[in-house]
C-alpha cells in the first residue's frame, strides 16, 4: 500500500520562473492543496498582484484576474459582491499590500469583506529588483537603502496583521512562515482556516507569510532560510494575531 | 508502522536550490555535479534505501520537482 | 410610460438600473453625490450592490472586478476624481470590459471649484490613462437625454466590450426636468445583457478564465493593440451621433456640446430673427467624434465652437475642417455659463454685421 505526495489538480504542469529557493513555489502550492482538499477549485477565483507572482495566472488553473498594484483587495471586493458563493482570494507581495495598496487592504478589512488575501513578507521588492518595502527590517540593506534602513529617514517596519486586529470585519490573522517543513505544515493549515473563515461567511481573513527572497536578500536559498529565522521572526512573529468565534 | 520512500526528481525542473538536501534527515539527496540543461545542479537520489518517506523535500521544494511514493514498510 | 420630475444626477441613477446595471461604487465628489446617495437607497430596492468605497482609486477597481464576471456596473464621479481612476480605466479598456463611468464636470485644474464646467473634454476623449486606448464618450444637454444616455452607454459597453463615458456638468447634474421613463414591462434592447463567455465566474464546466492586461512578449502586445485598433474603427464607423439644427443653409456654424449647447441654441435663434444664416452642430459622441457633419459645408464661411473651458473641443472640430474653415472659439469657464447674447454677438461679428 503506498501514498504518494505529488503535484495537486489546481497546479499547472509548468515550469515555474521564480528564482531557486523562492518561497512562492511553496506558497503556490500550499494554496492550490487547501483548494483541491476543500474541492472548490471550479468555484474560485484568484486575484494576481504586480510583483513577481503577477503571473500566476500560468500556474493555478482556475479564474484568475489580474489586478493593478496595490488594487487586489478592491477587485477582489467586486468579484465577491458580484460571485457571493465563490472562493475569492488574492495573492500579493508586500510592496502591493503594504505600500501602495494599504487603504485597499484596510478598508476591505474594515468592511469585513469576504475575501482573503495570501500575504507574501520577504521584506522587499522582489520584481523590481529589491528595492524597501514597508516591512524591510531596520538596517537591512536594501538597493534603495544602501547603508542599511535608518529608521530617521525610512521609518519602521510594518506588522500587517497587527495593524488589521483592531478592526471588526477582519476575523482570522494569522501570520505563518515557509521555511522549513514543521511551518510550512503549518501555513497550510492557516490558509484552509483563513478559507474556511470565508466560506462560512464570518468575514476578512489575511495570512501572512514569510518567505524568503534569495537574489535580492544577495545569499544562496539555504542561507535565506537561516537569515528569516535569525532576523525576521522576532520583528514578525508567528502566530493566530487574531481568530473570533467561529473560525474552525 | 515505518514506511519506505522512493523519492523521484524531475531533473530538467530541478533549479538546484538545494533545499531538498539541507532539510532531508536522512543524506538521502544531494546536487549533482553534472549540471542539467538549464545550467543548474539539480537534486539527485543517492541512497534510494535510506529514504523514510517524511516527506520534507517534498514540503521544501518550490518547483514540483520532487514526488514521493510512501511505502508502508513490509508490503509489496 | 411615466413622466417623472427628476434631477439630473438621480436621473442617471435611474437610466443605470432601468439597464439592468446592479452594482454601484463610488466616492463622494461635489457635484454628483446625489448619484451615490441615489444609489445608495435604490440599488437595495432592486437587489444590487452599492458601496460607497474609501476613494476613487478603490470604487473603479471594484468597477474591474465586478465588470469581469459579466455584470453591469458603474462608477461615478467629478473632474479630480476621475482623475484617480484614470489607471484603472486603463486597465479596464485593455482588458475589454464593459463599464460605465460618469463624469459630471466641475471647475478645474486641480481642486478647481464645484461650479460646472466642461474642462474634462480631453481627459474623456484623449486618455487621461496610459496607453493605446479609447473609451465612448456621450454628452447629453438634458435630463432626458441624460437618462436615456445612461441606458444606452451600458449596451455600448457591452456590444463592444469597452467602457463609456457619460459626460454631464454640474448643471445637467443639479437641474430638475422631466423624463419620460423607459417602460420596464416592454422588451428593452438597451435592458438585455448579452452572454459573456469570457466572465470570470469560476471555471466549472470549462477552462480556466483569464482576465490580464500584462502581455510580456512584444509581439503579443502590438497584437493585442491593432486589436483594440480595430475595434475603436468598428466604433467609429457605426456610432458617431451628432444633431444638426437648422444648419441646411447656413454660412456661419456654431460647434457646442452639452449645456453650451443648450444655451448655443437660443443664439442661433436670436441670429435667425436677425437674418443670418447660423446653424448649431451638437456632437454627441465626443468619441468617436461625428468629424463626418464637419465635412461638405462649402457654404460656410466660419465655425464659432462655444465651450466652458479654454478650447478643448475646437482642436477636434479644426482636425475636422481640415483646415478648410476658420473656426473660432467663445468660452467661459470657472463655473460662469456662456450667455446667449454675448454668443449672439460673436455670430454677428463673424457674419460681418
Amino acid at each position: 500500500m503506498s501514498t504518494v505526495l505529488k503535484k495537486t489538480r489546481s497546479l499547472e504542469d509548468t515550469k515555474l520562473h521564480y528564482c531557486p529557493g523562492c518561497s512562492h513555489g511553496i506558497v503556490h502550492r500550499l494554496v492550490c492543496e487547501v483548494i483541491d482538499e476543500m474541492e472548490m477549485r471550479e468555484q474560485t477565483v484568484g486575484i494576481a498582484p504586480v510583483g513577481c507572482s503577477v503571473f500566476l495566472d500560468a500556474y493555478f488553473d482556475f479564474d484568475i484576474i489580474q489586478a493593478a498594484h496595490g488594487r487586489a483587495p478592491a477587485v477582489a471586493t467586486g468579484v465577491k459582491r458580484a460571485l457571493p458563493e465563490n472562493l475569492v482570494f488574492t495573492y500579493q507581495g508586500d510592496g502591493d499590500l503594504a505600500s501602495i495598496g494599504m487603504s485597499e487592504m484596510v478598508h476591505a478589512a474594515a468592511r469585513g469583506e469576504r475575501i482573503t488575501i495570501i500575504f507574501i513578507n520577504n521584506t522587499n521588492y522582489g520584481m523590481t529588483g529589491g528595492q524597501m518595502a514597508p516591512t524591510t527590517l531596520e538596517q537591512q540593506v536594501t538597493t534603495t537603502t544602501p547603508a542599511g534602513r535608518d529608521t530617521r529617514l525610512a521609518g519602521f517596519p510594518i506588522q500587517v496583521p497587527e495593524l488589521l486586529s483592531s478592526l471588526p470585519g477582519a476575523v482570522y490573522l494569522s501570520r505563518v512562515s515557509a521555511h522549513n517543513p514543521k511551518n510550512i505544515n503549518k501555513a497550510k493549515k492557516s490558509i484552509r482556516k483563513a478559507f474556511q473563515a470565508q466560506m462560512d461567511g464570518l468575514g476578512f481573513s489575511l495570512v501572512e507569510i514569510l518567505s524568503t527572497c534569495p537574489t535580492n536578500w544577495r545569499m544562496n536559498p539555504v542561507q535565506s532560510i537561516q537569515w528569516l529565522e535569525e532576523n525576521m521572526m522576532e520583528i514578525y512573529p508567528l502566530g493566530e494575531l487574531k481568530s473570533v468565534e467561529g473560525v474552525s | 508502522m515505518a514506511f519506505k520512500g522512493k523519492v523521484t526528481i524531475d531533473r530538467e525542473k530541478c533549479k538546484g536550490c538545494g533545499l531538498c538536501v539541507e532539510f532531508c534527515p536522512r543524506g538521502t539527496l544531494e546536487l549533482d555535479k553534472k549540471i542539467n540543461t538549464q545550467g543548474y545542479n539539480p537534486a539527485v537520489v543517492t541512497d534510494q534505501d535510506n529514504c523514510n518517506a517524511c516527506g520534507f523535500c517534498f514540503l521544501v521544494c518550490p518547483d514540483m520537482v520532487v514526488e514521493v511514493e510512501k511505502i508502508k514498510e513490509g508490503s509489496k | 410610460m411615466s413622466r417623472v420630475l427628476m434631477k439630473g444626477n438621480d436621473a442617471i441613477g435611474a437610466g443605470a438600473i432601468a439597464a439592468n446595471c446592479r452594482y454601484y461604487y463610488g466616492y463622494p465628489i461635489t457635484p454628483q453625490n446625489e448619484i451615490g446617495e441615489y444609489m445608495s437607497s435604490e440599488m437595495p430596492k432592486v437587489g444590487g450592490v452599492f458601496i460607497q468605497a474609501e476613494s476613487e482609486v478603490a470604487a473603479i477597481n471594484m468597477v474591474y472586478g465586478t465588470s469581469a464576471t459579466g455584470a453591469r456596473v458603474m462608477t461615478s464621479s467629478s473632474g479630480p476624481g476621475i482623475s484617480l481612476k484614470m489607471e484603472g480605466i486603463s486597465y479596464i479598456a485593455a482588458a475589454e470590459l464593459p463599464c460605465v463611468i460618469v463624469n459630471i464636470m466641475r471647475g478645474g485644474p486641480g481642486l478647481g471649484n464645484i461650479a460646472p464646467s466642461q474642462s474634462d473634454y480631453f481627459q474623456a476623449t484623449k486618455g487621461g490613462g496610459h496607453g493605446d486606448y479609447r473609451l465612448i464618450v456621450l454628452a447629453p444637454s438634458s435630463v432626458q437625454e441624460i437618462y436615456d444616455f445612461t441606458r444606452q452607454a451600458f449596451y455600448l459597453a457591452d456590444k463592444y466590450r469597452i467602457p463609456a463615458i457619460i459626460l454631464g456638468d454640474g448643471f445637467l447634474g443639479q437641474m430638475m426636468e422631466v423624463v419620460e421613463l423607459a417602460d420596464s414591462a416592454k422588451d428593452d434592447e438597451y435592458a438585455r445583457i448579452p452572454e459573456k463567455p469570457w466572465a470570470i465566474t469560476g471555471c466549472k464546466g470549462r477552462e480556466k478564465n483569464i482576465v490580464n492586461t500584462l502581455l510580456i512578449e512584444p509581439d503579443t502586445l502590438e497584437k493585442h493593440n491593432w486589436k483594440l485598433k480595430d475595434k475603436y474603427q468598428q466604433i467609429a464607423e457605426n456610432e458617431k451621433r451628432a444633431d444638426l439644427y437648422r444648419v441646411d443653409d447656413a454660412e456661419i456654424l456654431v460647434a457646442a456640446f452639452g449645456i453650451s449647447a443648450r444655451i448655443s441654441k437660443e443664439a442661433v435663434d436670436m441670429a435667425r430673427d436677425e437674418g443670418i444664416k447660423v446653424g448649431l452642430i451638437r456632437p454627441i459622441t465626443l468619441w468617436p467624434f461625428p468629424d463626418h457633419v464637419f465635412k461638405n459645408l462649402d457654404s460656410v464661411k466660419g465655425i464659432l465652437t462655444v465651450e466652458m473651458n479654454t478650447g478643448q473641443m475646437i482642436e477636434d472640430v479644426r482636425l475636422s475642417v481640415e483646415g478648410k474653415i476658420p473656426v473660432e472659439f467663445y468660452g467661459r469657464t470657472g463655473g460662469n455659463l456662456p450667455d446667449s447674447t454675448a454668443i449672439f454677438e460673436e455670430i454677428k461679428r463673424m457674419g460681418g454685421m
